[in-house]
């Protein structure tokens, strides 16, 4: 896809409020990245501490052009993450984006879109820019954060590690338990369920999308920290890994080995 | 007002470059930085062949740092001839070609490969954790690293850097078997081995185990060790090692570094390295400093 250009600003934060334990959801205020960016993308915000030097990447979850603001909804993992979460209204915010390739939204087949854990929030943006029909499976430890806001794009259906909510078990237990079915899948979540989305999707023949992480330096492609193993040789690497800041996050599945 | 400097020869308009692995080949970094205001790009390492690097994670942050075991994943050499060396010469900056390998006869593979490349100096990085010879890195070892710049120096037709490892006891006779082999300059430091833990999964933070530090928490070790070599040896030293701002690569001048090289900082801002220049020449102006050259080792 083409690169529309990366922007390095300060945003100023719109809002802050927290989902869930330890999840939280940010709107900033980034005219020039929220004009250029695409669901399936994300950013590299900076903390304001000296001592921590990497940025850290966070997935868009939406877009709203017209305001020209972007969603952020992460989880605190750190101290990074954790002074994120303490910025309020009017806050300034380094960040640089977008960042990445984004999905394709040019589809008009029946998709699955499946998100597990903080690998939910950019499969949001991807569902409101989707125009097909889609069947929505969203994997949870235990506290669902983003249910609702996903219902008015497609029907929903939820899997709980603990069993607290919906089916007991993973999305894609949850996809054999309701006998879902679609023609290509979007996916983001943690590395187990991806490796499982992606023999599923092979085992069934059909269009795979995954968007994976990794612990990145740079962001855009010129440090070689957050590569990902491929099948093929990599025509920039010239060996067989892909730099998932810039060639990714999103791949086809067939490309990649988790 | 004077920022130009000569190393070995080649004349750098001002004396910044880049610090080998973090700043690909300029390609991506060129949509922050005009090129073409740098003393110099130094690329990331290049070996005779392609390397697959290390498994991930390949990152770790550390207090005021950075770990890094990338493993020197690289393309090789040819598609360095092919692709980047003609991407550089697109802009007035000297371009350093940094060059790693496995064995001596891996080295001077990839330097008679470069030989009549339109390239003004190489780095060879004897310094990397990875590289093994007779259980020691090249670089911890006066006569293996005499000897390697010997060889090295016998095939290259440009100007050779020597980057050394700040691994070793005494940095002053790492230094002087440098100079001994012929080298032209020497940069230094790499980065420091080291080790982080996840105490809450009870493993290794990066895959490799060990990894390099830099940042700002190697800075002073790296002045200090910039200061000895420089007063060790006549060829010129290329200080860097957790420079962040301008007065941080005026520090290394002063400890007797003839050029500077920004790294783990364009991470934390990718348009760090000009705003580094400007801030060097400000603070010529701030302090009526006429000529850049007064600076070196003016302590």
């Amino acid at each position: 896809m083409e690169d529309a250009g990366k922007t390095m600003l300060r945003a100023s934060v719109v809002s802050q409020e927290a989902l869930a334990q330890d999840v939280f959801s940010m709107w900033i205020q980034a005219e020039e990245i929220a004009a250029k960016a695409r669901p399936g993308q994300f950013l590299s915000v900076y903390t304001k501490d000296p001592t921590r030097l990497l940025p850290r990447p966070i997935s868009i979850c939406e877009i709203d052009r017209e305001r020209g603001r972007l969603r952020m909804v992460y989880r605190t993992v750190g101290a990074g993450t954790r002074e994120f979460s303490g910025y309020r209204e009017g806050d300034e915010i380094r960040v640089l984006g977008p960042l990445g390739n984004g999905y394709d939204t040019d589809n008009t087949k029946k998709a699955f879109i499946i998100g597990g854990g903080i690998g939910i929030p950019p499969m949001l943006g991807l569902a409101e820019n989707l125009q097909c029909e889609k069947e929505i499976v969203l994997g949870y430890r235990d506290v669902l954060f983003l249910k609702e806001e996903f219902e008015p794009y497609g029907t929903v259906t939820v899997a709980t590690e603990d069993g607290s909510y919906g089916t007991h078990g993973n999305v894609l237990d949850a996809i054999r338990e309701h006998g879902l079915d679609a023609d290509v899948i979007y996916a983001c979540g943690p590395a187990p369920m991806l490796r499982a989305v992606k023999a599923y999707a092979a085992q069934r023949q059909i269009e795979c999308w995954i968007s994976l992480e990794e612990r990145m330096a740079c962001g855009i492609g010129a440090c070689l920290a957050c590569v990902c193993k491929t099948g093929e040789m990599d025509e920039h690497s010239h060996v067989k890994n892909k730099r998932i800041c810039k060639d990714g996050p999103v791949f086809n599945a067939r490309e990649v080995e988790l | 007002m004077n920022t130009r400097v000569t190393i070995a020869g080649v004349e750098w308009k001002n004396p910044v470059t880049t610090c080998s692995g973090t700043f690909g080949s300029g390609m991506e970094y060129g949509e922050f930085v005009d090129l073409n205001r740098l003393g110099a790009v130094t690329t990331k390492g290049v070996a005779s062949v392609p390397w697959e690097g290390n498994p991930t994670p390949r990152i770790a942050e550390v207090s005021g740092g950075m770990m890094n075991a990338v493993g020197l994943q690289n393309p090789g050499v040819d598609v360095y001839i092919r692709r980047d060396i003609p991407f550089l010469r697109q802009f007035d900056t000297n371009i350093i070609i940094n060059v790693c390998g496995h064995s001596e006869e891996e080295y001077f593979d990839c330097v008679e490969k470069l030989a009549d490349q339109p390239v003004d100096m190489l780095e060879i990085n004897i310094s990397c954790p990875n590289v093994k010879a007779g259980g020691l890195s090249f670089g911890q070892d006066p006569k293996g690293v005499e000897r390697i710049t010997a060889g090295i120096k016998k095939r290259a037709k440009r100007p050779v850097i020597m980057k050394l490892t700040p691994n070793v006891t005494d940095i002053t006779s790492i230094a002087k078997a440098a100079e001994a082999g012929g080298a032209d300059a020497v940069s230094l430091i790499n980065t420091l081995t080291a080790m982080k833990i996840d105490v809450h999964r009870r493993c290794f933070a990066l895959a490799n185990h060990t990894g390099g530090l830099s940042g700002p928490a190697v800075k002073p070790i790296a002045v200090r060790m910039v200061y000895q070599a420089a007063h060790a040896v006549r060829i010129p030293v290329i200080g860097m090692g957790g420079i962040m701002n301008a007065e941080d690569a005026i520090e290394f001048m002063m400890a007797g570094a003839t050029a500077v090289a920004v790294g783990t900082a364009n991470f934390s801002n990718p348009a760090v390295i000009t705003e580094i220049i400007d801030g060097m020449e400000q603070f010529m102006r701030d302090n009526h400093v006429e000529d850049i050259r007064e600076l070196i080792g003016c302590v």
